[in-house]
Order: C-alpha cells, then structure tokens, then sequence
C-alpha cells in the first residue's frame, strides 16, 4: 500500500465509523414505493402481497395503455427556400465571441438546423488558443433562457406593460429625454472593449452636453488601474506572460480560476507544466493567499496568511527583493520563510519572473509594481505594449454616480450589461433612487434588480444573435457575428443609441501594426443599425469576410516595457503596511462557476461544483477547522463524532457575519488549507428581486434561493471597494443544508493518485510508479510477465482497426471544470437540482475529484478528472442481466439506454463509481406527460421543469438520446462525435483523419490536459502522451479491468517532500 | 374444387416469383440504366425531348461515336469547333450541356445502349405483381386453416365414434361405467382446449407487441399527390437531385419548394398516363401541380412569384408544404444517410423499395432491429485492398484483416466484422 494518503473530507482522513457507514451505504435508496418490506422478508411485512399486485397491476396496465397508443403522425416540412449553406442535420461552424461584462473569450459555436448548441474555443485567437471556461461553455443555455424579455417594456405601476414596436418605444425615450432639462445623461455600462460600440456611445454622449459614460466592473480592478495610472502614468492593465514566466509569485491572485484573463493564463501556465524529456523544467509557483483558490490549489508551494496581510506580505517581499522600504514584521514563521525563498527563486531567475496580486488595494499595487520592477518583469513577463482592456470601472466614478442617482441630481440612467442594484454594495437603497430618476432606461436582458426598477426597458440581443467586435487587449480584435435570428422582439444596445442619436457618422478606424489608432476617416452611416455600421466601421480592413471567418484579427505587437516612476511607491508603501487586522476576517472571492454571478441563472453553473468545496447551488462561509472550533464548537479534527454529526449530513451550522454594520447568515463550510483567521464567501449568489414573490419569474428558477448576496459586505475605503474586512461572526442556532458532491463516488483510500516532486523524478524518474508495479507483477504466476494478457483468465479481444483511448495529465489538469460543463452541453446531461444533488444523484458524466494531501494545515491539492474509464475487462459489462452495456470492438464500453431496465448492478460494481442512474425524470423525456408534478418542491427543484419548456429544450444535442427515467448512464467518450470523425474519414478515404476528433472535454480544456485518439495509431495525441512511461498509469491497474483512460502523475515543482510525512521518514531510511 | 384452387395457386406463386426476379434484375443488372439517371436524366429522356434533345436514335442524327465522346467530355469547345455542335447550341441555347470529363468510354457506350434500347416500361406492371403476391398468401393461409378445421372437426368425431363404440363393447361385456361425461366437460378435451387457445393467443399476442411502433406499408394520404412513379420511374429523375442531402447529412431530405419549382415553373401540366389512385379515384396532376404554385407563391399565369408585400423575405401566401412523414425510426436510433449512401453505397431501393414504381410512397421496409442487423451482417464492406489500391483507403488501418485476407482465412470483410452490429453504432 501507498505511504502517501489522499483524502476527500476529514471522515475519509480519519477512517471515521460514520464514514465508512455512509460509503457503504452509497447507493442507499429510499425512493422505493415498498418502504415497509425494506428491512423484513417480502411476505411478512404488513401488506407487501398486496401492495405487490397492486404495482404489478398497475404497470402492466399502464406500459398496456401506453404501448398500444397509436403512433403519431410526424410532419416533415420543408424550407420553402433552402439556404445554401445549411443541410439540415449537419452542423455549421461560425466564429464569434463570447462577451459577459468585460470578459471577451474568441469562440466558434456550433450551430445545428439554424440553432447554436455548442461553444467551442477558437484556436485562431492568441489570446485563448482555443481554450474556453466553465462559463463561456454554459452561456449557450442563457440563450434559451426562459427569464429573457420577449419585447420591450415600459413600466406601468408596480408592474410593466409591453411597448408594441421600436417606433413606439423610440417616440417615447425622445419625449422622455426631451423633459429631463439640464440634468445630464449617465450611461452606465460595464467595461466596454468593442471599439465600434465606444464609438457609438462617444456620438451618443456628445447629442448630450454633460452627459457621461461610467464603466463599471462587479467586481473591480480599480486599485491596478490607479496603481498603474501613479506608477507608469497609464490607467491600464498590461499583459501578462505567464509562458515566460520560470518563477511566478501570486498574492492572492486566482489567475487560474477568476483573475482577470483566466483562460488565456490558464494556456500560458500550463506551457511551462508539461514535464518533457531527461531534465524537465517546470515554471516554480508560490501562492500566499487566506483562502485556498484554484490557483493555490495547484501551487508548488502555497503560504496563508490574514486576508488584511496582503499588503505586509507584498512589501516584506519587496524589502527582501531589496526595494527600498522597511520590511514590516511578519509574524508567522512559515510565512516568513516563504518569502524569503520566494524572493531568492524570482531574483534566481531574474528577467523570468512575475508577481502578480489580487487585491483591489492601490497601495499593494504599486508595492506590487515595484517588486516586478526589480525582478525584471517590466516588458517582459508583464508586457505594456498590448495592454488588457477588459477591465476599465474606477470605483471612485461609481460611487460618485450612486451618490448623484441618491440625490436625485441624474437625469436619465442608461443601464447596459451590469447590474449594479445586485452588486453595488449599497444597492437597495440604489435601486430606489434609480426608480425616482425621471428616466431610466435598461438595455439588459431580463428583469433583473437593476432593470426591474427602470422605467424603460428595452432589452438587447444575447451575444450569440448579435453583431459586433471587442478587443480584449490592444491590438488582438474579435468579431462576433449572429448564430441565430433574434428569438424575441430585441434590438441591439448600440442601433438604440444610434436611433436614439439621430444623424450618423461612422469614424472609420485605421491602425498602425502595433494595434494603436492611427487616426480616423468619418463617413455617413448606410443606415441606422448597428448590423451596417459595423460592416461600415471595418469597412477599411481589407477582408472583412476573413476577419468574420476566422473571428479575429490580431495585429504582431512586439513586447515593451513602460516607464516606471519610483516616486508612488514612498507614499504607497506606508499605506500598504498599514492595514488593520483582526481576530476573523472576511475575504470575498469569486467561484469559478459562478464568477461576478451575471449568470446565476444558468442551472449548469449552479450545479457545477466548485472545484475546492465541490458544493454545488449555494455560497457559504468557508473556514478551517481551528476557525470551526471557536466559532460553533465543532473540533472535527480531534472530536470525530463532531466531525461525523458534521460531515455526514448535509445540514451545517449557520454562522452569523457582520462586517461594516452589513450581516448574512450563511451556512459553516469546514475545509484545511484557510488561514485560521479568515472566513472566505463567493460573490454572485442570492439573487432576488425587489418583491420576493417576483423572483422566480424575473430571475429564474436556478438563481432563485440560491445562496445568499455577500456583494453587501463589499467595503469602500474612498478610492476602490475592498474585498476583504475585520468582521465578527456569531453562531445562530440554525442549520442549512449544503448540497456538496465532495464524497459521491469515494475510491474508499485505494490509491489512485501517484505524484512526486520534480528533484525525486528527475533523479529516478522510475521510482515514481515503482509501487504499483511492483503490486502487478506480485499478482502474476511465476515466469509470466505480461500483466495484461497473463493477470486474468479472460480471453484476450483484439482491437482490429480503432482502439480509443483517453490520456490525462495530472501536472496541467487545474480543476478549472470547463471541461465539466462541456460535457454537459454536449451530451444533454440533465440538471438534477439541489435536492437530488443532496442525495448524490448528480448526473455529471464527468466529474473532477479534489484529493488533500500531507499537512492537514495547508494541504497540498491534487485534481483528479474522473469519467468512464472504458475499461477492457469491465466489472460493470459482467453483471448485466440484460447486456444493455457490453464493449465494443473500438474499446468502448456502451451503454445502450433502450435495453436498460435499470437494476444498477453495473453502478454498484464499478471501482470507479461514474455510471449515474436516472432516478427521476429530469427531462421531461418519460412517455408518461405529468409524473414530475407529484415531486416538485419535496424530490425535485423548481429548475429540473425548465427542460419541459420547449425553449430550454433548443439547447438540446439532436445526435444525443435524451434519457428517461430509469436507465444508467455515463461517459460515452463522446461517441457521437467519434463516429462522426469516422465517417468523415471514411468519405475522404483517409485514415488519418480521425486525428483531429476532439472529445467535448478535451476541446474545452484551457490547458490542453486531455489527450484523446486511436491508441492503435502511433501518431495520434494519446499514442504520443502514453509514450511517457515513467509518469503513465491507470487507476486501479492492480484489479485488472484494464481502463482505456490513463493519467500522467504530477510532478510538483517543489524541495518539499510530497505526500506527508512517513514518505520523508521512508526516503530517509532508503 | 380444390384441388383447382391448389393449381391456379401453385401457378400464381410462380409467376410471382418469375416477376419478382425479373424485376430485381432490371433494377440491379443495367449499368447503362444507373449511368443514365445518375449523370443524363435531369435534362435528358431516352424517347423524348426535354431539358435537351432525346437521346434515343442518336446515330442516325450523328454516326460517328468518337463525336459523341468529343462532345460529352467538353461540350463548350465542340461548340466552338464542330458545325453539328453548334447547329445543336442554337437549337438548345441558352443551355449548354454541362461536361462529363469523368465519363468513360465504355461507360458512354453503355448510356448509348441503353437509350437505343430503351422501351417505356409497362403500366403498373409492379404493382399488379405485388397485389397477386398478396393474394396467393392469404389464400394458402386459408386454406391450410380450413383444412387443419375440417381434419381437427373428423379427429373429433372419431374420437366420439370411438367411445360411444367403447361404451356399446363395455355394456355388452358387462363393465359398467359411470355416467358418460359429455365431450365440453371432458377434462382432457378443456385441457387441450386451453393450451390450443394459450398457444393462438401468445402467438398473437407476442407478434403483435413485436410490430408495435413498426409501421411497414404505412402510406398516409399527403397534402399534395406527389408520384414518384412520374418523377424518379416514368421522367427518370435520379434520386439525390431532390434528395441531396442523402450524400452529405444523416437526413436525406426532403426538397424544399424551390428545388421543385425549378422545374415546375416550366412544367405547367401534367401530360402523362392517367393517375390512379389505389382506391380507383384518378388524379388530375394538373391540379396537383397548382397546389404546388400555391405553396411556392408563384403565379403560373404571369410567371412570376407573388410580390413580398408584407416584407417576411418569401412571396406573399407561400408557405412550406407539410409533408407527412412516413419513415419513422425512434429517437433512439440514430441513423445516417450519407453512410449508407456514400461510404456504404447502398441503392435508395435497397431500403426503400422501387420508389420509382410507387404512385404514392409506402414504407417498404420493417425498419425493424432485426432487420437493420441482417443487412449489416450480410453487406460486404468496400475494404481496401493493399495490393492493388483499390477499396476504401480508410480501411487499411484494420491490419488483422489483411493478414487474415493474405493468409486465405477471410475472403471478404463485412459490417458486422468492423463492429457494424455493436450497440453504439446505432444507439448514443
């Protein structure tokens, strides 16, 4: 057996009795109807025989009556005149961009008869190279969501009433505009990056004397903004280059999850964690931070320390660096420590190193821009020639705006693409100031908070019917083009402005090859709608028909550096020190499912679990044990009773947390890895309308009870909103139930993670998989050798043409889920809801496994991608009774869903617990119309009807069966895809071909961990990953069930001994 | 009596099968048939003119075969060229005959044969085939049923002569038994009764949930009399030009309206042998035609499509024509076209039946499970062959069965052997 141990929760890490009860009783179910024979024999219970007949009777009688319905008669219609490039059933690729905020990602969906159904990353971009987020794999769905505005509106009392046409609505803003008097026009939008729209709104503002344009960020960049304005005189972000980067020192910064750019850093991160060749060379990252993020969690070596320390630590860094200030004193040792060896690694490679820090503090970032300054990252990890347009909102133009509209001193209000009545810390008290404003007009999408309180309404296109463009960072443009006819009566954001404006010009825009404006040619707009202007405004590129095609155009910036003026820092370094602290704190963080919480109504995102807490549909305050055992008793380190009566159910103690006057209650989460000072809650849950009562149809039925608003608790220090504070928290005498999937599908301690640190594996590369070896080979008779053909009485089936074959990398994997998401979108997997969620019936094909390892205090991360693993020799295929999962001559392991009858042997004799049981209808799919109502409320969520809408059922894969109640299912290798490549092949006569099928997860991933392909075929991606002998292996080898998924073992840049003590102890004695 | 009806039975089925083989044979055999309707019959007919000239009797207006090579493979430079080829633009123009470079010589030759020797084809000669088979097979049926009736009714009687007889020999004998139990109490008689029924009745009952959902022969009534006797059999219109998408998408398609109208906005009338419909009422294709012009919103009288007044981007009053689906397989199926069609290179008859013999379409297959297996079972792949280069190159890859080719222990490779049974090819 493995020395190193792994552990999902703390039962599992102290064998706890109730543990190991609730995982042998994993599949413990309670929907039976017969509850009263379940624990005597079937005759002696009170009434069994007869309840028997009675269900007997009754399902005969109903699969009689259902059968024997008449077949229905089907039309099949026609196009009255067909489009060339559409043949119905086959898809159509188009580029576009995904915008949500200022998030801009390159993508190409996938749009199938006319719908789009799915987004996949566009490798032409330089920014993403194809990699996409859990986010922007999710928005497909906001698209049908049932919550948008079919028409423009205009409030009527309480309620609102719909505005018939355009011309209607525009009469009515020109006579409300025309009443306003001197007051000026304030639109408020969130960052805007489309140079075609900033324009608009220039032409916009100037019909307007006085009027302004706020941009504005849910969560805000101002403090790196200013930093940068003071420090290098440019109120901008730049680049950052993380692929060049050898030595990377993050201070809260969750640049792999949430931070900013996290795919494009994702990509540039992993470039520098493969482990190639004799001698790899693996970039080192330090991670000091409170919580435990995404980005801490796969670290090298990560510190903790108070959320109020950023700052200390920062400018202890950068006295260490030998900047000129005072070090300030660092109480904790280990911390301590930390810095002084991540300053020693930055300085050794100098001119390869970057600190980045996420703290919304302006002060930490000049420290911060300082540090870079002399670690040499100043055009060269952090490059000012192209700089990061995505974030633009100055608080301080915010809060002023608040003040204004609470003063009633804004005439009218122009609300595009945020929501600030949500996320503006004052935002109740906004909202009914906004309400007063003599005009206020929304250009969002649904009735959202903000929009609820405006008295014109008029919403704008989702992104994927919209035209337009938007230029993440300078120089890199990506165009979006519409994928669908507008489903609802919506009209652009930017044709309002412009109807709105009148007479036109369009500045026709040209630019130098390093992306800057050269200067512009006015021209008359053709006519009044942002679909021409567009084509106008890029009318001086040569192929704008390429540009669309290919969805961007990015222009060769060689990278630069900016000049730095050392004065700021004298003045910042004082402030960054002196922050005040307390015994609890509150850092506010953002999930990766989740982010700013724009999208809370996407019931994929809700039920993605968060890749640290794996909860799912809920925020929480998350604290470590020591933080546990003063705040409500429970020592679930020492106590396991505690930790039991804790863990085993989902019902958590509620916290009470008052910061700045503002408290919420929110249920207790217990994970290792948080300072023990700090409690730590997600933004973007708790959205709600005004009127409670309005919630589930204005904001829908996933966002709806879903967590609470900590965007309440956001702090203001006169400059940027503080994400964090000195908070105090008291125990309530209630409990909430958590939804989290962190033990579902336990591997009950068999180890099934192997990883070691990069000087062990360079030294003896071999030792890393020793281990399970050697336990193989003792399982052969003596002489054999092969474990494959000689460990098993069963016959050797041959793979005559394809085998597939999946390969993971465990050093790149970053537990970000996108990969989770496209699963879903790709293979019609259902939303269970909360409740189900509860009881484990989660129905992710794909699930990410979060496993703690060595020190209980500050544990390190491991993240395991668990799916089918498509075994050769498959427990689960021996088991059916009626063969509705056998293997196929291709490797995989089919499940037919029409001859499941549902036993589930097959899910109880998997050691790799991934095959998921329909156990109610979350699709609407059963031939039986009603049998969902009875549930709703007690068995299942309001959100799992969404898919009887037929609406939501638009983002349905037509190539996918839609399941019913009763069947198993699980990863099918997306084998409609592989079909799809073979066929493809086969038309083209080239074998070759079938190299360039993507699994939906290995599409999606940012990092390019999953690898996928025809193991038959030497060249192909999975032949090339498994070549890697010393770090291939499979899980569970020793059982013999022969997976056709392998993972490669993580290799931790580190000097520390991974994996906890006794492996140190062992080394030593070797 | 009989005995006649077993004669004229035995004839019949005969006769059934000799039509039966004939006609597979006319649908399989002629090459120059397929060639024609696959590349010539959008524009050309074999007796009549069209689109361009009849083909048939082509030698007596140009003798010289390596003319018509010439003008098939670049009929744009003939016409520059040959004083024939021009003579025949200025008839024909503005069409130009599109060119068939990849049109072989023996493959012109046998397009030629078969125009000279085309004949049209006999009025309903399929069907009345087809009707007869029907007929013969219930008949037998019958007649087995009668006589299993009238032999199970003697066995009866016999078995009630046989103990009446036992009864009168046991009286005389002086054994006496007690009172006689009358044949529909007769404990053995009910027991076989009861099986009898039990059998008859599973039997049914069984066939009966087999065929649920199955809907061979389904031949619903649809919006406009469409035949595909008069388009793809009597016009000989090659399938895949109103059903592209066969070839490229797991849909075959069905035409819109303009794939229609490119025809039919020259072809106003229907001049062809009278239509029948099955129930003897006859169709007036003409007026089916009209009911076209009104779902395309085209106006026959001026020859133009209605003005889009109400700006929705079609003319005013077109609207898509609702055909009723016949073909239906369950959701759980997935099925692919353009495999069958391109890579497998399966006929459209070879599932749905001689379309071009149907007045109205019925489905002719099961479309059953068993049915689709049996097919993949027996279908040979087009497997590559390494020695000569020929087959699909895709199919190197399976090396196993080179070697097994190479070392005669397989002679051909069929779907089934490349996983063409297996669930998920079908189910996902």
């Amino acid at each position: 057996m493995s020395n190193k141990k792994y552990w999902q929760n703390f039962g599992e890490m102290n064998q706890s009795e109730a543990f190991n009860k609730s995982s042998e009783n994993e599949f413990n179910e309670q929907l039976l109807p017969f509850e009263e024979i379940s624990n005597e024999g079937l005759l002696d219970g009170k009434t069994p025989r007869r309840d028997f007949l009675k269900y007997l009777g009754f399902s005969t009688a109903a699969a009689a009556i259902a059968a024997s319905c008449e077949m229905p008669v089907r039309k099949a219609v026609p196009y009255l005149q067909k489009p060339d490039n559409v043949i119905p059933g086959v898809p159509n690729y188009y580029a576009s961009t995904y915008v949500n905020g200022g998030d801009a990602i390159s993508v190409v969906v996938k749009q199938r008869d006319g719908r789009p159904i799915k987004i996949e990353g566009n490798e032409l971009s330089s920014i993403t190279k194809g990699g996409t987020s859990a986010q922007a794999q999710a928005s497909v769905l906001d698209l049908y969501d049932t919550t948008r505005l079919r028409h423009p509106l205009q409030r009527d009392g309480k309620d609102f009433k719909e505005v018939t046409t355009f011309d209607a609505f525009d009469a009515m803003i020109a006579s409300a505009m025309g009443s306003i008097g001197t007051k000026p026009v304030v639109l408020l939008t969130s960052t805007i990056s489309s140079p075609s729209t900033l324009q608009i709104i220039n032409n916009f503002l100037a019909k307007y004397p006085g009027s302004r344009h706020v941009q504005y960020d849910e969560v805000s960049y101002s403090g790196m903004l200013l930093a940068n304005e003071a420090c290098y005189g440019k109120r901008a972000i730049p680049s950052y280059q993380f692929d060049k980067a050898q030595t990377i020192v993050s201070l809260s910064a969750d640049f792999l999850g949430t931070w900013l750019s996290p795919v494009e850093f994702s990509k540039q991160y992993a470039s520098n964690r493969k482990v190639t060749g004799e001698a790899p060379k693996l970039s080192r990252h330090f991670q000091f931070e409170s919580m435990l993020s995404l980005t801490g969690s796969n670290a090298d070596d990560r510190y903790t320390h108070k959320p109020s320390e950023t700052g200390a630590v920062a400018l202890a860094l950068l006295a260490k660096l030998g900047g000129a200030v005072s070090a300030p004193s660092i109480a904790d040792a280990k911390v301590k420590a930390g810095i002084d060896k991540a300053a020693t690694e930055l300085m050794k490679t100098k001119g390869a190193s970057l600190v980045v820090c996420g703290s919304n503090d302006m002060n930490i970032q000049v420290v911060v821009n300082a540090i870079n300054e002399i670690i040499g990252a100043n055009g060269t990890t952090v490059n000012w020639a192209s700089t990061n347009n995505t974030r633009k909102g100055i608080d301080a133009d915010m809060n002023t705006l608040a003040t204004d509209i609470n003063s009633g001193a804004v005439g009218a209000l122009l609300v595009y693409g945020c929501n600030p009545v949500y996320s503006h810390a004052d935002g109740k008290k906004l909202g009914e100031a906004i309400a007063k404003l003599p005009v206020s007009i929304s250009f969002n999408g649904t009735l959202d908070e903000t929009t609820e309180n405006c008295k014109y309404v008029i919403p704008s296109h989702h992104w994927l019917e919209s035209w337009g463009d938007a230029e993440p960072k300078t120089g890199h443009f990506s165009f979006m083009q519409p994928l669908i006819n507008p489903l609802f009566k919506t009209r652009a954001f930017q044709t309002s402005l412009m109807k709105w404006t009148g007479s036109q010009t369009v500045n026709i825009p040209s630019f130098d090859s390093a992306g800057n404006l050269l200067g512009v040619t006015p021209s008359k707009v053709s006519s009044a709608d942002y679909e021409n202007y567009i084509k106008d405004f890029w009318s001086a590129k040569a192929d704008f028909q390429k540009a669309l095609q290919d969805g961007v155009i990015e222009l060769e910036i060689a990278p630069a550096a900016a000049t730095f003026n050392a004065a700021a820092l004298a003045a910042a370094s004082g402030k960054a020190a002196a922050a005040k602290s307390g015994a609890t704190e509150v850092v506010l963080y953002q999930k990766v499912s989740m982010g700013t919480g724009s999208q809370a109504n996407n019931p994929w995102l809700q039920e993605l679990p968060d890749p640290i807490s794996k909860v799912t549909w809920d925020n929480y305050a998350m604290v470590s044990p020591e933080l546990a055992k003063s705040l409500v008793g429970l020592d679930i380190m020492n106590n396991q009773r505690q930790a039991d009566a804790y863990e085993v159910t989902p019902e958590k103690p509620v916290i009470k947390v008052t910061l700045g006057g503002k408290s919420l209650e929110l249920p207790v989460l217990i994970l290792p890895g948080l300072n023990d000072n700090t409690i730590a809650v997600a933004l973007g849950y708790g959205r709600a309308s005004a009127d409670e009562k309005n919630s589930l149809e204005r904001i829908g039925r996933s966002a709806t009870g879903a967590g609470k608003n900590a965007y309440t608790l956001v702090g203001f220090d006169g400059t940027t909103y503080s994400y964090n504070g000195v908070a105090t928290a008291e125990k309530t005498s209630t409990t909430y139930p958590l939804a989290q999937t962190q033990v579902h599908g336990s591997s009950e301690s068999r180890p099934v993670i192997f990883e070691t640190n990069l000087a062990s594996y360079t030294k003896n590369p071999e030792a890393l998989l020793e281990e399970p070896r050697n336990e193989r080979m003792g399982l052969l008779v003596e002489g054999k050798t092969d474990f494959v053909k000689d460990g098993t009485i069963y016959p050797d089936y041959e793979k005559p043409g394809i085998k597939w074959g999946m390969s993971i990398d465990l050093n790149t994997c970053t537990g970000c889920s996108a990969c989770v998401v496209a699963c879903t979108a790709e293979n019609n997997v259902s939303v269970v809801g909360k409740i189900q969620v509860q009881k484990a019936h989660e129905m992710h094909w794909l699930r990410i496994d979060r496993y703690f390892t060595g020190d209980v205090k500050n544990p390190d991360v491991v993240f395991q991608p668990m799916m089918c693993q498509h075994c050769d020799n498959a427990p689960c295929e021996n088991v059916c009774p009626v063969a509705a999962t056998n293997h196929s001559s291709e490797g995989l392991n089919q499940m037919t869903y029409n001859r499941c009858i549902g036993t589930r042997y097959c899910a109880n004799n998997c050691p790799f617990k991934v095959r998921r049981f329909n156990w109610l209808d979350f699709t609407g799919a059963d031939s039986f119309k009603d049998n969902q109502q009875p549930l709703r409320g007690s068995e299942l969520n309001e959100v799992v009807f969404q898919m009887n809408d037929d609406l939501t059922r638009m983002v349905l894969n037509p190539d996918v069966t839609v399941r019913s109640r009763g069947v198993i299912e699980k990863c099918s290798f997306c084998v409609q895809r592989l079909q799809d490549s073979k066929l493809e092949a086969k038309k083209q006569q080239d074998p070759a071909l079938v190299r360039n099928v993507k699994t939906a997860c290995m599409q999606a991933c940012p990092t390019n961990a999953i690898s996928f392909g025809n193991v038959n075929d030497k060249e192909s991606e999975v032949s090339k990953a498994r070549a890697d002998k010393n770090r291939n292996f499979y899980v569970l080898e020793q059982l013999h069930v022969l997976p056709n998924v392998s993972y490669l073992a993580k290799v931790r840049n580190t000097d520390r001994h991974v994996g906890i003590a006794e492996e140190s102890h062992e080394e030593a004695h070797s | 009596m009989s005995r006649y009806r077993i004669t004229i039975n035995k004839a019949l089925a005969s006769l059934l099968l000799v039509i039966i083989f004939s006609f597979n044979n006319s649908v399989f055999a002629a090459d120059g048939e397929a060639l024609f309707k696959a590349n010539c019959s959008n524009c050309h007919k074999p007796d009549a003119d069209y689109t361009g000239p009849a083909l048939k009797g082509w030698s007596t207006r140009e003798p010289d075969k390596n003319w018509v090579y010439k003008w098939v493979a670049n009929p744009a430079q003939m016409i520059a060229t040959d004083p024939y080829a021009k003579s025949l633009f200025d008839k024909w123009k503005p069409t130009v005959m599109t060119a068939f470079s990849n049109l072989k010589k023996d493959e012109i030759d046998a397009i030629l044969k078969y125009v000279d020797d085309y004949a049209p084809p006999a009025t309903m000669a399929g069907t009345s085939g087809t009707g007869a088979g029907g007929e013969t097979g219930s008949d037998n049926t019958l007649l087995y049923g009668i006589l299993t009736l009238v032999l199970a009714l003697v066995a009866l009687i016999l078995l009630q002569v046989n103990s009446n007889l036992r009864k009168l020999s046991d009286e005389k004998e002086g054994v006496h038994r007690g009172e006689p139990v009358p044949f529909y109490r007769n404990k053995t008689y009910l027991m076989a009764g009861v099986l009898v029924l039990f059998a008859v009745g599973g039997y049914f009952v069984i066939s009966g949930a087999i065929g649920l959902g199955r809907m061979k022969n389904y031949q619903p009534v649809q919006p406009i009399y469409y035949s595909h006797k008069v388009h793809a059999g009597v016009n000989q219109i090659s399938c895949l030009y109103c059903h592209g998408s066969a070839q490229d998408s797991k849909h075959a398609g069905i035409p819109s309206v303009n794939v229609c109208m490119n025809c039919h906005m020259a072809i106003k009338e229907y001049k062809g042998d009278p239509i029948v419909r099955e129930d003897g009422k006859s169709v007036n294709g003409t007026e089916e035609i009209q009911k076209l012009y009104q779902y395309a919103g085209w106006n026959p009288d001026t020859k133009q499509y209605n003005a889009d007044k109400n700006a929705d981007g079609i003319p005013d009053g077109a609207k898509p024509i609702e055909w009723v689906k016949i073909h239906n397989l369950p959701d759980h199926v997935y099925f692919n076209h353009s495999q069958h069609v391109k890579v497998g290179k399966q006929q459209c008859q070879t599932c749905h039946g001689n379309i071009q013999e149907m007045p109205e379409v019925y489905q002719f297959a099961e479309l059953s499970m068993g049915w689709c297996v049996n097919c993949h079972r027996e279908s040979k792949v087009d497997f590559y062959n390494k020695e000569t280069k020929e087959g699909n190159k895709f199919y190197s890859i399976y090396e196993k069965f080179h070697k097994d080719i190479k070392e005669h222990k397989l002679d051909s490779v069929t779907v089934e052997k490349i996983g063409g049974t297996e669930c998920q090819k079908c189910h996902y």
